[in-house]
């Protein structure tokens, strides 16, 4: 009797098993597709810049203004605020790059809306902070290093 | 009580948006302390901010993004008694929304 119900429960544990697993890959798709236009994922820095870009060509420029904090702490929220004097900007995109996540955000915004966002990033290790401002043809680009203790007891 | 609190400040003919949400924004990396297990992701993925039913700010956002997440954008213009909306979906399909008038 008691093996019978074991059996019964291996089966039904497999069967579902099998169940997840399925669900799984089609939630893997469906993130693969959502990934596709906005790369949320852990993956390296490169791959995340291509699916950024869009084959756009990138130019640095020092007209974007970054003010972040060059020393922070681990498990405190660092302060970014991105300013720029460049014309018909349609997206900021924020990257750390040493994050699991590479990607932090991106913002589309509308003509109605100055070239200007302040948010508060994780950082989890030192790492150059990107900034990249999308316009019509070309991506603007501008990094700045930020440097994060371990301990959380300061620099 | 609504998880998110917006406040406008009209400065030199432009207006300035803070927002405030209350979220988790868990990165699927932390344990939790009593049980040890890891807590799954949660977070916001996308953020929508409309003026006067006119989509001006749709933003993409993934776990790096800290807890409760703040954000401030320069409004070119704004006049009084714009209504100001503002939605936020998460990876659970969660979502809320609130308006706001600017004065």
């Amino acid at each position: 009797m008691i093996t019978n119900t074991r059996r019964e429960f291996i089966k039904k544990a497999t069967a579902l098993s099998g169940y997840s697993m399925l669900s799984a890959a089609g939630l893997l798709n469906l993130r693969l597709a959502f990934a596709e236009a906005i790369n949320f994922e852990a993956l390296p820095m490169d791959l995340i810049l291509q699916g950024v870009l869009k084959g756009k060509p990138v130019l640095d420029s020092d007209k974007i203004h970054i003010k972040i904090s060059s020393s922070a702490d681990n498990k405190i929220p660092v302060p970014i605020t991105v300013e720029t004097d460049l014309k018909d900007i349609k997206s900021i995109s924020i990257l750390v790059e040493q994050n699991t996540v590479p990607l932090v955000a991106t913002f589309e915004l509308s003509p109605a809306l100055e070239p200007f966002v302040s948010t508060r990033l994780k950082l989890m290790r030192t790492s150059f902070v990107f900034v990249l401002l999308e316009s019509n043809k070309i991506f603007y680009a501008a990094k700045q290093k930020v440097t994060v203790s371990e301990s959380g007891c300061g620099a | 009580m609504s998880s998110i609190k917006i406040r406008s400040k009209r400065v030199n003919g432009k207006t300035e948006l803070r927002t405030l949400i209350t979220h988790p924004m868990e990165n699927g990396l932390n344990h939790d302390k009593k049980t040890n297990e890891l807590i799954p992701e949660h977070y916001i993925n996308t953020l929508t901010i409309t003026r006067n039913d006119q989509i001006i700010i749709t933003s993409y956002m993934g776990t790096s993004i800290s807890k409760d997440p703040f954000f401030i954008f320069m409004l070119n213009g704004g006049t009084e008694g714009d209504t100001i909306t503002l939605t936020w979906k998460d990876n659970l399909d969660n979502s809320d929304t609130e308006k706001h008038t600017v004065v």
